[in-house]
């Protein structure tokens, strides 16, 4: 019973997907969602199948969310973390992952910090293969709900402009974020300091300015992204103060945004750096709903990657 | 022997003609009986010298051997290689040198001229013992793989180097601007997330190396050359007379950052594969004569050691089998005349090494490689005669390769499907 315009055992990313195909996504998300809106939770879609989430870099949310979505379909789950996989003993993930194979295993969730780690795993593995972040490159379903929450609340996508506040360079979220939005039509602003939003990003279609007021004034959708200096190298910027002084969205920027313009955020927050305490928790903030329909999303992926018979 | 009816092509005689080559006692003579190899329609060249490999012994022998490695330089009708002394332990002593040269003497099929480290261990912090591994034999030396950072060592290095008449070969790559960048830092290391691996950071290193090589008036070579505005610098320096050299690598003037697209591991090589307009001035640069020479970098890895996430792989691919075919698309598309090409692989290494190599000459060695220069070949990984898989090049079609490879009046190699 799979929609006709979904072909993909796997997710690597939004990169390989169409606009229709993520439409599919969307809409069987809307599906799954109102299933979560149930007495009973569950539905017997992956009655049976076994899911594995690999995640060989730490992460409590996505982790979580697959985790749930899986259960929610009746698929059996099994967690691998860092500390309890066989990498301090050596093993290579090729092999880790054949052994999970061999266990017949039908779905492995994969968080990695390297980039690509997804697709190598695609190429030996008869299993879907679902991307919950590969290092800098990819974090499809992020991409994913925050597509849904966004059309939710404003109907559509195409033409709406939406900015991307933080550091681009080294993030998979806003990665995905700009394949996405860029296929759907939409305007797309990434704004942050000069080292992390560099100048090759306009070459993917979007604005790139360093400038907080040009990127918040007409936008619709203000997206922060999570700032980390210790993560980075330390050159990158001076100090988390300077960059809350510079770029974080306080009280007073919040005043100069459009009167309904959505504050989203793919969590987890730093009150008081990237966003002020109170405009994390204002009306227009819909950062726990991008949560609840992560669940919705995750479902959906499931579902239509391990869901029935698959070509590629 | 006689090599009968070939297109002799010496650029150290200026000889481009047909004629015979006659070989006695291991020797280029003008006249001898015995064996005849038809060589009609195919081109005789000096033994080709590759001065750019990593025969990894000793010490990592399940990549490679220089049995193996030696096998793969013949196939690809190089006579001789120049290996590099990043072994285990490193070649930063006359011991190991000598070993090498031992090695090679028993198991190689080719001439192998080793070199020896700048620095002890490759570290960069203190000179290796520089006299004593020229007395071992070594015919430049370098600390390929790293790059020696400090510029007073690396100002010593090649003042010192001067006194034995050893050029320093340099790895060019400030390890500040690189720091964990995997691949080129362009459109394609944004797009893939990966950490980008700045060409500024190749040149910044060649820019140095010049300051240095007019600084003590000595040889500094830059190795496996990748960057547009490095092509510049050298172009520049030396034009005015300065001791540098360059040599490029068949995979950064064939193929661009493009590849990494799948994340193949077989793609990822330090120097990492560059955009189009820098392939492009390696092009302009071998064109003009900026850029001297060619050289495989030939770095052997094993097949699980590749097999990883893309950001754990080791840099490097093999070269040795693709080398000459990936080359003579230069010529093709006429961006070299064969002559220059060949001169590429004989006249200016041998020249830049002190190698008494790379000529028919009367009495020369004789090294003679022979080329089928259209002969049209699929390459097949799985018949290499390396001990390691990792080519880009797996199932490409080429044109052109060596039919025979004769070292010291031997032949070492001869096509024999053709």
């Amino acid at each position: 019973m799979n929609p006709p315009a979904w072909k993909h055992k796997h997710l690597l990313g939004i990169q390989e997907l169409s606009p229709d195909e993520i439409n599919v996504v969307l809409d069987t998300a809307a599906a799954f969602k109102e299933v979560g809106e149930r007495p009973i939770k569950k539905v017997p879609s992956l009655r049976g199948k076994t899911m594995v989430n690999l995640f060989i870099e730490p992460s409590t949310r996505t982790r979580t969310s697959f985790e749930l979505a899986a259960k929610r379909l009746s698929a059996d789950v099994i967690n691998i973390n860092t500390q309890a996989s066989s990498f301090a003993k050596g093993e290579t993930l090729k092999d880790t992952a054949l052994n999970l194979q061999a266990l017949n295993a039908d779905i492995i969730v994969i968080r990695h910090s390297a980039a690509g780690t997804p697709h190598f795993l695609s190429r030996f593995l008869r299993a879907s293969v679902i991307n919950a972040g590969d290092g800098a490159h990819e974090h499809p379903t992020q991409a994913l709900l925050d597509a849904f929450t966004i059309r939710e609340k404003k109907g559509r996508i195409a033409g709406l402009n939406v900015t991307i506040l933080g550091d681009i360079l080294y993030s998979r979220v806003a990665r995905s974020n700009i394949w996405l939005l860029t296929k759907l039509g939409a305007n797309v602003t990434l704004a942050g300091p000069s080292t992390l939003v560099p100048r090759v990003f306009e070459q993917f279609g979007c604005r790139v300015t360093h400038d907080i007021e040009v990127a918040i004034r007409d936008a619709d959708v203000i997206n922060l992204l999570r700032i980390q200096h210790k993560r980075q190298r330390k050159t990158m910027f001076p100090s988390i103060g300077e960059y809350a002084a510079m770029f974080g969205l306080n009280k007073e920027r919040f005043a100069r945004t459009k009167p309904d313009a959505l504050i989203m955020h793919p969590g987890p927050i730093n009150r008081g750096v990237e966003i002020d305490s109170d405009v994390a928790d204002c009306s227009r903030s819909v950062i726990l709903e991008q949560v609840t329909n992560g669940l919705a999303v995750r479902m959906a992926v499931l579902f239509l990657c391990a869901g029935g018979k698959h070509e590629d | 022997m006689r090599i009968r009816g070939g297109r002799v092509i010496d650029p150290a005689n200026g000889i481009d003609e047909i004629r015979d080559v006659f070989i006695d006692a291991g020797k280029i003579v003008e006249a001898a009986e015995g064996e005849v190899i038809d060589a009609t329609g195919k081109i005789v060249a000096p033994g080709l010298i590759d001065m750019h490999v990593h025969l990894r012994e000793p010490g990592r022998t399940d990549k490679e051997t220089i049995e193996t490695g030696t096998r793969c330089a013949a196939r690809g009708g190089f006579t001789s290689v120049v290996c590099m002394p990043n072994t285990q332990p490193p070649a930063d002593n006359a011991g190991t040198i000598a070993l090498i040269r031992q090695r090679s003497e028993a198991a190689g099929c080719v001439n192998v001229f080793p070199t020896g480290a700048i620095s002890k261990e490759l570290k960069g912090e203190e000179l290796a013992p520089i006299g004593s591994l020229k007395r071992a034999g070594v015919v430049a030396i370098t600390d390929d793989g790293h790059c020696v950072q400090n510029n007073e060592l690396m100002r010593r290095a090649v003042e010192y180097a001067r006194m034995f008449e050893l050029p320093v070969l340099d790895h060019c790559q400030d390890y500040n601007l690189v720091a964990d960048g995997v691949v080129n830092e362009g459109y394609w290391s944004a797009a893939l997330g990966l950490r980008g691996w700045p060409a500024s950071g190749e040149d910044v290193i060649v820019a140095r190396n010049i300051l240095l090589a007019e600084l003590t008036d000595w040889h500094v070579h830059c190795q496996h050359v990748s960057s547009a505005r490095s092509v510049e610098l050298i172009r520049e320096a030396k034009a005015r007379g300065v001791k540098i050299s360059a040599e490029a690598c068949p995979h950064h003037f064939t193929l661009t950052e493009e590849c990494l697209k799948t994340y193949d591991t077989n793609f990822k090589m330090n120097p990492p594969l560059r955009a189009a307009r820098d392939r492009e001035a390696l092009l302009a640069g071998l064109a003009d004569g900026t850029i001297e020479i060619i050289a495989s970098d030939h770095a052997p890895h094993c097949a699980y050691e590749k097999e990883v996430e893309f950001d754990l792989a080791p840099f490097g691919i093999i070269g040795l089998e693709t080398e000459l075919a990936l080359s003579l698309e230069l010529v093709r598309q006429k961006i070299l005349a064969l002559p220059q090409l060949i001169e590429k692989f004989t006249v200016h290494p041998a020249r830049l090494l002190r190698l008494n190599k790379g000529t028919l000459g009367t009495g020369a060695d004789a090294d003679v490689t022979i080329i089928d220069p259209d002969a049209e070949w699929t390459y097949d990984i799985t018949r290499s005669a390396s001990r390691s898989r990792n080519s880009p090049f797996h199932g490409w079609t080429l044109r052109g390769k060596a039919v025979t490879t004769i070292v010291a009046g031997t032949v070492v190699w001869k096509e024999t499907t053709a």
